[in-house]
């Protein structure tokens, strides 16, 4: 898939993951997508919480490796 | 238009200091306008010198003890320290701050200071509670900028529209 600008989040723990994310948000346009990949597994539950309260789309989340990968496209 | 919460912070532990901190800091993330009033024992969270925030085994049967270095097997000993021999040993509590502190680096977890960092950046507003700086001795200068001072009705002018309403 394509993005626009990745994050690594690898070793970081709760809400590091997700308040990384949101800063890294706000460096993009709307539209633009960001690629996060993650080792923390709650993660998978806390990134589709958190765009269903942002309203910025969850593309894909996907596991492999120990390592998630999320794609989140910005509102 | 945004949530409200609004948090009330009255621990002064290293420990306690981590609840208000992520729920405050993540409500800012997800587009929440926060508030966190701090008082008694939670100013210490505010204080430029954040050596004041330390945690206790002590009388604490809920925290296991256990080493943050050497080989998996001596990182799984839960080390079971009677009360009167950890209240008997001089800086039992430093030692454990100490080994907290590596456990929460080696885990990933945020130091309270990036935390409290972040809370700032992402614009959570900060109240001291004045009565409890006046009673225990603390100046304005012992805090960190961008707080406000405050008491009760400050609080409340607030929290009476909240949508969330914590006390920790």
């Amino acid at each position: 898939m394509n993005f626009d600008k990745e994050l690594d989040a690898r070793g970081l723990n709760c809400p590091l993951p997700i308040l990384r994310t949101k800063k890294t948000l706000a460096e993009l346009t709307g539209g633009q997508v960001l690629k996060i990949v993650s080792t923390d597994p709650g993660s998978v539950k806390d990134f589709q919480a958190f765009a269903k309260q942002t309203g910025n789309e969850l593309l894909s989340s996907t596991e492999g490796g120990g390592e998630f990968v999320f794609f989140m496209k910005k509102k | 238009m945004s949530k409200k919460l609004a948090i009330i912070a009255t621990k002064g532990t290293l420990d306690w200091a981590y609840p208000p901190l992520i729920l405050a800091s993540t409500a800012a993330a997800l587009d929440y306008e926060v508030q966190i009033f701090f008082t008694f024992y939670g100013l210490q969270m505010l204080r430029k010198d954040l050596s004041g925030l330390k945690v206790s085994p002590l009388g604490n049967p809920g925290m296991p003890m256990k080493m943050p270095f050497g080989p998996t097997w001596f990182r799984g000993i839960n080390w079971n320290i009677p009360n009167a021999i950890q209240a008997i040993i001089p800086g039992f509590e430093s030692l454990a701050t100490v080994l907290m502190k590596q456990t929460i680096k080696n885990n990933g977890v945020a130091s309270v200071e990036t935390l409290r960092d972040v809370c700032v950046e992402s614009g959570v507003k900060i109240i001291a509670c004045q009565m409890t700086v006046d009673l225990f001795g603390f100046e304005h200068s012992d805090f960190i900028d961008n707080i406000e001072f405050g008491g009760a009705a400050t609080f409340f002018e607030f929290a009476g529209e909240t949508d969330i309403c914590l006390y920790i």
